[in-house]
């Protein structure tokens, strides 16, 4: 295996840490997929990708009309451990406030099913995976991929899974994305579509942020060009810059003000030196590096770049109503007062091309300090439109009471 | 401008479950039609239209709590504002638009109206009368804006910016080309007033007025 070796790493503890990551991005423990040469992937980019691989989690069980199944899109940097402990960090999974039994997105009534998106580094092909035609990890070799290309490979898992209709697609940020673009392309397939924290587009200021992050990492002298795995390294330093501007945009100023103010980090008096004095600093600075244990750099390249191609709109005359003309999906779109890296201005785009288009379509804006991220906390009222709007959704999909019932028959 | 804000100003809180207006509303909707109501407060109108008319319902609602609440009855509705948002939807989307005890409260009632006239097929408004007797009556002896049970608000808390009295909305609607097909008065005590009454009688003896509107062709 071609999992990097880490001399350059400054303690041991994140180094096992590291090289779990390495490995869960060739050999995921969760469930997955490979689709070989007869099941190619047609690429956005040109050109096809194939084998290619789909890590998922899977969580409840599928009922027997096959019709309770709800795929779920993580963001930027998440993975398929939606609902289960992170097998890289220990920590639960990343929408384990959401999803459960009992919990608005409910494994006793619904079947969960998330992936790893493609160019992803947690089991999912992607740029640390092994390029069948050289042995090596692709590294820039891999074709750029893009939202519609996730969702595309998307389709085959849940064609493979033996799914015709999802009841839901469900996903915050990129993930929102991805719902998004799998109503517009698959409408006949989903019969609702949760649209969290997201935007049709990357507005020039996110491909700026991203752009900064991207050249951080490229600036690294340790990415060589994107071959650090053949070198035994990886670009710690760029990447974590990377992750620490992209963090700021995802927090609030009121947030971070009230967080961390100016307060000081070890003591009362300054220091007048450049090392993390500021609470602010040493919270950023613990951000990158706890992120770059966990993530490839490379896939952090394609994965942004993703988001920065993402135009629905583009793909239909450069009218976004017509994504969605006909559709008889269900919408529910919500977005946060404090997010300025997807703005409400963004979710109400979505919403009045779904007005534009006759769609059924709810709007909530959640009264939210937390920024971007507030869509991955436990923020009662955005629970509350989930939870409704799933039920809402349920009685008119008229999903069968079968979990409960078979459950009973089965003890 | 959520009508929750507003509710003591209707002829509410009668003994009924269902309220009168919202029944006098039901009255005018052909069953298995496309709606959407502007204000949809808790959504307690659309989700009853669902239930005994079996349209397809859609809402517009100022406040977060309204739209939760009506998302959660498995309606959809929208947090949006009847001033800003109804220019996104399309010409002849609806069949009924409804603006159930809101034109007081908006910045711009004839735009507003104009867009309902746009949107739907038909269009239904309710509002209080501010030409009603006991308004006339305190302005007259008291000298001081209304207050009572049906217009709760002092004059400088008030949402409701742009008062009408029946006579102005009719004349509203001579204005924006807009055909009464049907009207409604309610009078205090809950009772309708015919059709056939003139205006000067609904003018003064309805607390609040429903019309039913359509486009001159």
């Amino acid at each position: 295996m071609n999992s990097p070796t880490d001399s350059n790493k400054p303690d041991a503890g994140a180094k096992s840490r590291e090289e779990r990551a390495a490995e869960e991005a060739l050999t995921p423990s969760s469930r997955s997929v490979t689709f070989g040469p007869d099941k190619p992937l047609k690429l956005d980019a040109g050109g096809e990708l194939t084998p290619f691989t789909l890590a998922y989690e899977t969580y409840g069980s599928l009922n027997e009309e096959r019709s309770n199944a709800i795929l779920v899109f993580h963001a930027l940097t998440g993975d398929q451990y939606a609902a289960s402990p992170s097998p890289v960090t220990g920590k639960p999974g990343w929408w384990s406030t959401m999803i459960g039994p009992g919990k608005p997105i409910d494994t006793d009534r619904y079947y969960v099913i998330c992936s790893n998106v493609l160019g992803g580094c947690s089991g999912s092909t992607g740029p640390a995976s092994i390029n069948p035609a050289t042995g090596k990890c692709y590294g820039l070799d891999l074709p750029l991929i893009t939202v519609a290309d996730m969702v595309r490979a998307q389709t085959m898992l849940v064609d493979y899974l033996g799914i015709d209709t999802l009841f839901s697609v469900i996903g915050g940020s990129m993930g929102g994305m991805q719902a998004m673009q799998w109503a517009a392309a698959y409408p006949e397939r989903v019969k609702s579509a949760i649209l969290i924290a997201t935007a049709s587009h990357h507005s020039s200021q996110n491909i700026a942020f991203y752009e900064v992050g991207r050249q951080a990492v490229m600036a690294d002298l340790d990415w060589h060009g994107g071959r650090y795995h053949d070198f035994g390294v990886t670009p710690r330093k760029g990447l974590a810059v990377a992750r620490m501007a992209a963090h700021v945009t995802y927090m609030s100023e009121q947030s971070l003000q009230s967080k961390f103010g100016r307060n000081l980090q070890n003591s009362d008096h300054k220091a007048f030196s450049f090392d993390a004095e500021f609470e602010i600093e040493s919270y950023l600075h613990h951000q990158g590096m706890t992120f770059v244990d966990r993530f490839d750099a490379n896939s952090y390249l394609y994965v942004t770049r993703a988001m920065d191609y993402f135009d629905l709109a583009a793909d239909y005359d450069g009218q976004l109503a017509k994504a969605f003309m006909g559709t008889k999906t269900r919408f529910c779109v919500v977005s946060f007062t404090s997010d300025w890296h997807f703005p409400t201005t963004a979710s109400r785009t979505i919403v009045h091309a779904l007005n534009a288009a006759g769609a059924s379509v709810s709007f909530v804006e959640i009264d939210s300090d937390k920024g971007h991220d507030a869509f991955l906390l436990e923020e009662p009222e955005f629970f509350d439109a989930i939870n409704g709007f799933l039920h809402a959704a349920d009685r008119s999909a008229g999903l069968p009471e079968t979990q409960d019932t078979k459950k009973d028959e089965r003890s | 401008m959520s009508r929750s804000e507003k509710k003591p100003l209707i002829v509410g809180g009668r003994a009924d479950n269902t309220r009168i207006d919202f029944e006098l509303v039901a009255d005018l909707i052909e069953p298995g039609t496309k709606i959407l109501d502007v204000g949809s407060d808790d959504g307690a109108l659309l989700e009853l239209l669902r239930d005994s008319r079996q349209v397809e319902g859609r809402g517009i609602e100022l406040s977060q709590k309204g739209v939760n609440k009506g998302v959660a009855r498995g309606l959809s509705v929208i947090q949006g504002d009847a001033d800003e948002d109804l220019i996104y939807y399309p010409d002849d989307s609806f069949d009924y638009v409804i603006l159930s005890q809101t034109i007081q409260a908006t910045r711009n009632p004839k735009l507003v109206l104009e867009h309902l006239l746009r949107i739907g097929r038909k269009a239904i408004v309710s509002f209080p009368n501010f030409g009603h007797w006991r308004v006339r009556t305190d302005l007259l002896l008291h000298g001081t804006m209304p207050v009572n049970d049906y217009l709760p608000y002092t004059w400088y808390d008030t949402p409701n910016i742009h008062f009408c009295t029946v006579r102005d909305f009719v004349n509203l609607c001579r204005e924006v080309d807009a055909d009464i097909e049907k009207a409604h008065g309610l009078q205090g005590n809950g009772e309708r007033i015919s059709f056939s009454a003139p205006w000067w009688f609904w003018n003064l003896f309805a607390e609040q007025a429903i019309f039913l509107l359509s486009r001159k062709h």
